[in-house]
């Protein structure tokens, strides 16, 4: 329960940054710990009491799986957002990088102001 | 194992704090690091050993392409000057957000005790449909391989941008070079067909 709320916090926090803060780099600082932030809470939801991970061992059977094993769902799914995720903050900076060839700075309200 | 979750989070809290407060870039990426290393053990002590390891792999990626980003330019500090406005509003409904986010956890199933309807059928029939030993790849190239599709999707065209975004010669210039190099074309010719180019 306090990690579900925990987990909840660290979401707040990354949107406090993304709106509240006026560097860019810090705004996709922002936009990563939110990312973790989610992944996290689906992995926990999907958490079984002493359940084992979703593989097959050697001299395993099937129902002793289908009894004892975590959640196989969420994780293939956040394992999908992960990787998005990296695609996404490469576009992320290399647009940064490029605002900064043009303005010389990250500061967003210099950047509002020097346009035109 | 329950205190131990809870101390990896508790880490990963005060990372993020430190990530957002401080005022030096470069310390801030490097607590954003903490905070990804931190994740991957707690995947680890989840059950998810795939993601762990998927997770350390992007981080360490996540971690070169921000140090790029602050290490090459000058400013890396950041200047004293805030929203005032912004900070007070957004606090006030984060705070808002959090109190409503904890009842909500009051209401959903207690943690270790999921609901699984769907996964169940994939845990019990998964290797003997597919052939697969690891459930977590059935369901990522079997059952949900469309998915996988569309992630494949924004991972090529979020890399193509980045890649136009960076590219150093812009279109211009490259279609009056390519005139030059091939000289099919004269003068006349490149402003009957070009125009005002």
């Amino acid at each position: 329960m306090i990690l579900y709320f925990l987990s909840l916090a660290l979401f707040v926090m990354g949107l406090y940054c993304l709106v509240a803060k006026k560097n860019i780099i810090k705004k996709v600082i922002g936009i990563v710990i939110t990312e973790y932030s989610i992944n996290m809470f689906l992995i926990l939801v999907g958490y079984r009491d002493g359940g084992i991970a979703p593989v097959l061992m050697k001299g395993m059977d099937n129902s002793e799986i289908a009894a004892g094993s975590v959640d196989p769902l969420p994780q293939a799914l956040v394992l999908t957002s992960i990787v998005i995720g990296l695609g996404v903050l490469a576009l992320m900076v290399s647009i940064c990088l490029r605002l900064y060839e043009k303005y010389k700075t990250f500061d967003m309200s210099e950047i509002k102001r020097l346009r035109g | 194992m329950e205190i131990f979750l809870l101390i990896l989070t508790l880490i990963m809290v005060i990372g993020s704090i430190i990530a957002i407060e401080t005022r030096n870039l470069l310390s801030s990426v490097i607590s954003v690091g903490v905070v990804g290393f931190c994740l991957s053990i707690v995947f680890l002590m989840l059950g998810a050993p795939d993601i762990a390891i998927t997770q350390v792999v992007v981080e360490i990626l996540i971690l070169v392409i921000l140090i790029r980003a602050t290490i090459t330019t000058d400013n890396t500090s950041i200047e004293k000057h805030k929203d005032t406005f912004a900070v007070v509003t957004s606090l006030i409904f984060f705070g808002l957000f959090l109190i409503f986010a904890f009842l909500a956890v009051q209401e959903i199933h207690q943690f270790g005790d999921p609901l699984m309807r769907v996964s169940q059928k994939y845990l019990a029939d998964g290797a003997k449909e597919t052939g697969a030993t690891n459930i977590v790849t059935s369901v990522l190239l079997d059952y949900r391989a469309y998915d996988t599709i569309g992630e494949a999707t924004v991972l090529f065209t979020s890399i193509v941008g980045a890649f136009v975004i960076l590219r150093r010669r812009g279109r211009k210039q490259r279609k009056e070079k390519d005139v030059e190099k091939v000289g099919i074309l004269d003068d006349e010719d490149i402003k009957k067909d070009f125009g005002g180019f």
